[in-house]
């Protein structure tokens, strides 16, 4: 009874900060973000109001709904390509690498690349794409191309090529951690029953590292979706996501409320992704672990 | 984690079926060479597309002229003596360093108690508290920047330095209690219920048994918070006042055009972080190595 008292106490004390925190820091700027996002812009402020204004010129303007259409797109080319480049890299690591040195340094060489900072990762391809870049400089000094080329840089393919490098460790991480929680003596039974590596990859490893690709394909989709970094840096005219639009709401539009509105229908796509993410994940663990 | 994985080379060196594949020793032979060559080939082309940008990055920190275009014109530290004389920039650098170090500890105090609190004890709304305290894990900065933005705009708190320490600790709570959250679910509860047994209090019982067991991971997660902190962008973008942090200074320098001076701070940056990452490797593998 005294030790219950005792942990109830201390429980209290233990729980007191966090909490307020959670409550003054994450609960009420989002409350108040999604109160905000029906008020009114009455230059030059804005006034509190509770109208769908804001929401219905998100859908009547087509240049809202083309931003996320492109946001979309971008982010799960993004998505896609490190999926292609990092399954492979992750299962060589875990089936391939006989060596525990060899396996953390090929690791860690995925995962270095997340301290160093994130702008100037971004920065570099802007000074490799560009046209006084090095990937130009290259081409014309083989001969390959007679005169710089403009073509590499401010479009979105330079954008989905920065995000993928940007990002890419986010899908390598969970892939391999799936890949490592496969038990080997799975893959073996099905090679004892006269699969092929092929088929056995396909119908054994494969499926059973989904969870990890599923978590992978979420981090690097969401990520990429709300950057406005690399679409401001390598983007060019038609590269604005919609978080750049977000940003110059409450910049040089000074739109505050239909920024904020903007914000949430950003926020629901992003839970609504992370929700069917855990439950696919879930799908995937009862069905197989 | 990696559980299943010692018993595997077990069972199969027991008994292997002696037909167990197909096709001939050449058919075997091309394909073993086909899967080598492509793994390889994808391996190396992942390594080059992380590194070399990287490589370019520092190259051209050491260049003699402004042009970014290869071949380099040849090599000089100018840009480095320039950016030790870069006022401007040290000072960002000052503030980065003032605002990471403020915001690592505010992470700590909040997330380390609230890793506890969802490990080892029940609440009402505990479901609520998890989600809302993980969520600026996955929702983009820019979120995390303009909701505290409204906020503080309301209750008419000026932008500064402290707003920005405030954005950050928010935005970064949920890495420390991740990190925290995964060790503490490894601890034995035992521990702690041998320590309350033997008498001592629950402040005791922390400070003597779950915190020393719970260290490294605090560390990890508080060399992480640093670095993240001094790389962040969205949440500074929209919380900060007159003064820049280093990488909101970057970006401003950016605007106006590309110089090898920022390849110059690239560089340090790569340095730093090197030694940032050895350290927390260094640190986390003696004391594991300690409590075996």
């Amino acid at each position: 009874m005294r030790l219950a008292t005792r942990n109830r106490l201390s429980s209290g004390g233990v729980l007191s900060l966090p909490l307020v925190w959670t409550f003054l820091f994450l609960f009420i700027p989002y409350a108040i973000l999604f109160i905000y996002s029906f008020w009114e812009k009455k230059f030059p402020t804005f006034v509190p109001a509770f109208q769908f204004g804001n929401y219905l010129e998100l859908m009547v303007d087509p240049q809202y709904v083309r931003v996320l259409l492109r946001t979309i797109k971008i982010a799960g080319l993004v998505s896609l390509l490190s999926l292609l480049l990092a399954y492979p890299y992750a299962y060589f690591l875990v089936h391939k690498v006989k060596r525990p040195g060899v396996k953390l340094v090929l690791y860690m060489a995925v995962v270095l690349p997340l301290w160093v900072s994130y702008l100037l990762r971004a920065y570099t391809w802007k000074t490799i794409l560009g046209t006084q870049g090095i990937l130009n400089s290259f081409l014309v000094s083989t001969g390959i191309l007679s005169e710089p080329s403009s073509v590499f840089l401010y479009n979105q393919t330079a954008m989905v090529v920065t995000l993928t490098y940007v990002f890419i460790p986010f899908m390598v991480m969970p892939i391999y951690a799936a890949l490592e929680k496969i038990p080997g003596s799975l893959t073996e039974a099905s090679r004892d029953l006269g699969m092929s590596a092929i088929q056995t990859f396909v119908r054994v490893t494969l499926p059973l590292s989904m969870p990890g690709v599923i978590a992978g394909f979420t981090m690097t989709f969401c990520l990429s979706f709300g950057d406005f970094i690399a679409p401001f840096l390598v983007g060019g005219p038609d590269g604005m996501m919609i978080a750049n639009v977000i940003a110059t709401q409450f910049g040089a539009a000074l739109n505050w409320p239909l920024g904020s509105a903007l914000a949430l229908v950003m926020l629901v796509i992003v839970l609504t992704i992370i929700t069917l993410s855990d439950r696919l994940q879930g799908v995937g663990r009862g069905k197989y672990a | 984690m990696t559980m299943g994985v010692s018993t595997d080379t077990v069972d199969t060196q027991m008994g292997r079926a002696p037909a167990r594949r197909r096709g001939s020793a050449t058919a075997r032979r091309a394909e073993t060479w086909a899967s080598n060559a492509f793994f390889y080939g994808m391996v190396g082309f992942v390594l080059a597309f992380l590194y070399i940008p990287i490589a370019v990055l520092i190259a051209f920190s050491f260049n003699s002229s402004r042009s970014l275009s290869w071949p380099m014109t040849g090599v000089s530290l100018e840009w480095y003596a320039r950016l030790l004389a870069n006022e401007d920039l040290l000072e960002a650098l000052w503030n980065s360093v003032y605002v990471a170090a403020a915001a690592t500890a505010l992470t700590l105090i909040i997330g380390v108690p609230a890793a506890l609190a969802l490990d080892r004890f029940d609440f009402p709304g505990k479901g609520l508290f998890r989600k809302l305290v993980l969520l600026p894990i996955a929702l983009p900065g820019i979120i995390t920047g303009i909701s505290m933005l409204i906020m503080f705009r309301m209750i008419g708190f000026n932008l500064s330095l402290e707003t920005v320490i405030l954005g950050h600790a928010t935005a970064l709570v949920s890495v420390v209690v991740t990190q925290v959250f995964a060790r503490l679910q490894r601890l034995p509860r035992s521990y702690e219920e041998a320590s309350a047994d033997l008498g001592a209090s629950g402040l005791q019982t922390f400070f003597l048994v779950t915190l020393p067991n719970i260290r490294t991971a605090i560390i990890g997660a508080a060399l992480l918070s640093f670095t993240l902190s001094f790389d962040e962008i969205p949440v500074t973008f929209f919380l900060t006042g007159r003064d820049n942090t280093l990488p909101m200074y970057i970006w401003s320098t950016l605007r106006r055009g590309l110089t090898p001076e920022i390849n110059a701070v690239g560089a340090l940056i790569v340095v730093f972080s090197i030694v940032l990452i050895t350290l927390s490797v260094v640190l986390t593998r003696d004391k594991s190595g300690k409590r075996g």
